[in-house]
Order: structure tokens, then sequence, then C-alpha cells
């Protein structure tokens, strides 16, 4: 069993491109066709309930599916199957890369990924306002989004606290607009 | 102590990055970055980038590698786990009160109103990646980077990895 789980969540994580989200089809697949430890249902439920909470999905998905497959080990076997390998390819290139960086084209290398590591973050940041907008309004979402540039930027609030402001409104305050 | 730093570090984005992994960059970057100053902005770049190039979760991959570099193994182990465990142990104890939340309209204000907080932190994220790139590389190379890696990634649909791979070689043979 417990190899099994690692086996599922170990190919999770090695295949699973364009971060967590993207993985999710993947676990669906191993999960609920392949091995058959849960019905469609309780994936999504599983899955609804991990979107509730904060922080990355995958480690939520994997820990609670190896969690109700064989307790505690099977939670701490699918969560390392899933992250510990590309943890461990990471550390060993990022290293590998340091230890060149005197050489100048390797230090071209480092400045070449900038602006495109730019470019990525700033779709992620259209695609975050899109998805706020989807359940409100553009007028809104750009209002709200330039009120949090002044909270963060211009008073200098920690985001956290930001953050925490929001959670703690949306739970206390009554059903509403928005 | 310095453990403690570190659990401090990727707690706050663990139990705040509401939206999946990625809403964990722009807290992780506030505190590795600006707060405890453990790594230059081009540095979180380079992590940011081969993260990206890499399969599998990138909030973990930051985690372990900055936790790695701060204070080895266990430095790895403690970053790691206050990314994961947080909100792991969450599910796995509340998962039935959990269940009555989600669809709930107080729960869809909260994602909405975040979303946009995230999207600011990583857009000034993505601004100062593209002011210090100007100042190291130049105007124009910068300008070439950014129109090339937009046109892949959002008109031809080209796998992150290779766009990395593409920042990679270009600054290799150019810069």
């Amino acid at each position: 069993m417990q190899l099994k789980i690692f086996w599922v969540f170990f190919k999770v994580g090695m295949l699973g491109y364009g971060g967590g989200p993207a993985s999710i089809p993947l676990v669906h697949k191993e999960v609920v066709d392949t091995y058959q430890w849960m019905t469609d249902d309780e994936f999504q439920d599983s899955l609804a309930i991990g979107n509730v909470l904060p922080g990355p999905i995958i480690t939520k998905l994997a820990g609670y599916i190896g969690y109700l497959q064989s307790g505690w080990l099977g939670l701490v076997n699918a969560v390392f199957a899933a992250i510990l390998p590309t943890i461990i390819l990471m550390i060993v290139l990022l290293k590998l890369f340091t230890e060149f960086k005197d050489l100048e084209w390797v230090q071209g290398m480092s400045n070449g990924v900038v602006p495109v590591v730019g470019v990525m973050l700033f779709l992620l940041t259209y695609e975050f306002l899109e998805k706020a907008q989807a359940k409100t309004t553009w007028r809104f979402i750009i209002l709200f989004t330039l009120g949090a540039f002044i909270l963060l930027y211009v008073i200098g609030l920690h985001p956290a606290i930001v953050i925490l402001a929001i959670v703690i409104f949306s739970l206390v305050r009554r059903e509403g607009r928005i | 102590m310095i453990y403690l730093q570190i659990f401090i570090a990727f707690f706050i984005p663990g139990v705040l990055g509401y939206g999946g992994g990625p809403s964990s960059i722009p807290l992780v970057e506030q505190e590795v970055v600006q707060n405890f100053g453990w790594m230059t902005s081009q540095e979180f770049a380079e992590v940011l980038a081969l993260g990206n190039a890499l399969p599998g979760p990138i909030a973990t991959k930051m985690a372990g590698f900055i936790g790695f570099e701060v204070a080895g193994v266990i430095g790895a182990i403690v970053a790691v786990g206050a990314t994961v465990l947080p909100s792991l142990l969450l599910m796995v104890f509340l998962a039935g009160l959990l269940y009555k939340i989600k669809g709930t309209k107080k729960f869809e204000t909260l994602t909405t109103l975040i979303r946009p907080v995230i999207a600011i932190l990583l857009g000034i994220i993505a601004f100062d990646f593209f002011s210090s790139a100007f100042t190291e590389s130049g105007g124009v190379h910068t300008l070439i980077l950014m129109i090339a890696s937009f046109l892949m990634l959002k008109k031809f649909d080209i796998h992150p990895a290779l766009v990395i791979i593409f920042g990679l070689v270009y600054g290799a043979l150019l810069l």
C-alpha cells in the first residue's frame, strides 16, 4: 500500500508541470480511475475542501488522500513523494549554477532569465485580477486593487495584515453585495 | 533562532496564500528578500526561474531551496513543514466543517477580495524585475526578452520550461 501511495504521488510531483493546480487532473486519474481509492464525488469533495484552505493545493490533496488510505504514515509518505524529488533537483541545480557564477556567460544566463520571470509574474497578476473580476466587476476590482496598493506601498502595511483584515472582514460581516 | 525565523517566513505564506501555490510567491518574497534579507531580488528571480522550469508545486520548491540555503537540511525541513503542514492538518482535522463552508457567500467574498491583493504584490515584483533588468542588461535586450517571452507564453502557448530555457540561452549568448 505505502509503495503504491508513494508511486502515485511521485508521478504527480514529477509530471505535474505548471505548478500545483495543473497537476490536479493527474491526481484524479491515478486516484479515481487507476487505483479507485475514491469515487469521483469523493475526489471533488476533497478538492473543494482543499480549496477552502490557503497554501499549495497538491500537498493538501496528497496528504489528505494518503491519510484516508492509510493514516499518518500514508499522509507523510504521499506528501514526501509529491515534493521531495523536485526539491532535491532544485537544490542540486541551483547549487551547480551558483558554483559557476563567476563565468561571464553564466552571469548572462542569470540576467537573461529576469525579464522572462517578470513576464510570468505579470501574467499571473492578470490571471488573479481576472478571476477576482469574474465574481464582481472590473470597476470594483480596479478600485479595490488601488486601495490595496496604497495600503501596501504608500502606507507600508505588511501584506499579512492586509490579508488578515480581509479574512476577518469577510467572515464577520453580514451577507451582502460582492 | 534562525529556525524560528525560517518558520515565520514560510508559515505566513502557508496560512495566508489563498489561491494555491503561486499566491505564496509574493508573500515569500516579502519575508525572504524584504524582511529577512536572505537573498537579493536577482537571486529570488533565479529561484523562480528554475522553480518554473521544474515540475511539481512551486511553493514547496521555493521553501525547500531557500530553507536549505539559509540553514541546511534542517532549514529546508522547517521551511517545507511551515509551508505544508498548517493547512494540511486543518484539512485532516476539520474536513467536515470545511465542507460546510466551501460554497458559502462569505468564503466567496474572502477569495474575491484576497486575489487583488496577491495580484498587486505580484505585479510590483514583476515591475521590480523589469526595472532591475533595464539597469543590468540594458533597455533593448530587456524589451526583446519581455516581448518574446510574452508572445511565447500567451500567443503560442509554449511550455514555460522552454521559455525559461530561451531566456537562459539568450542571456548566455548575448548578455
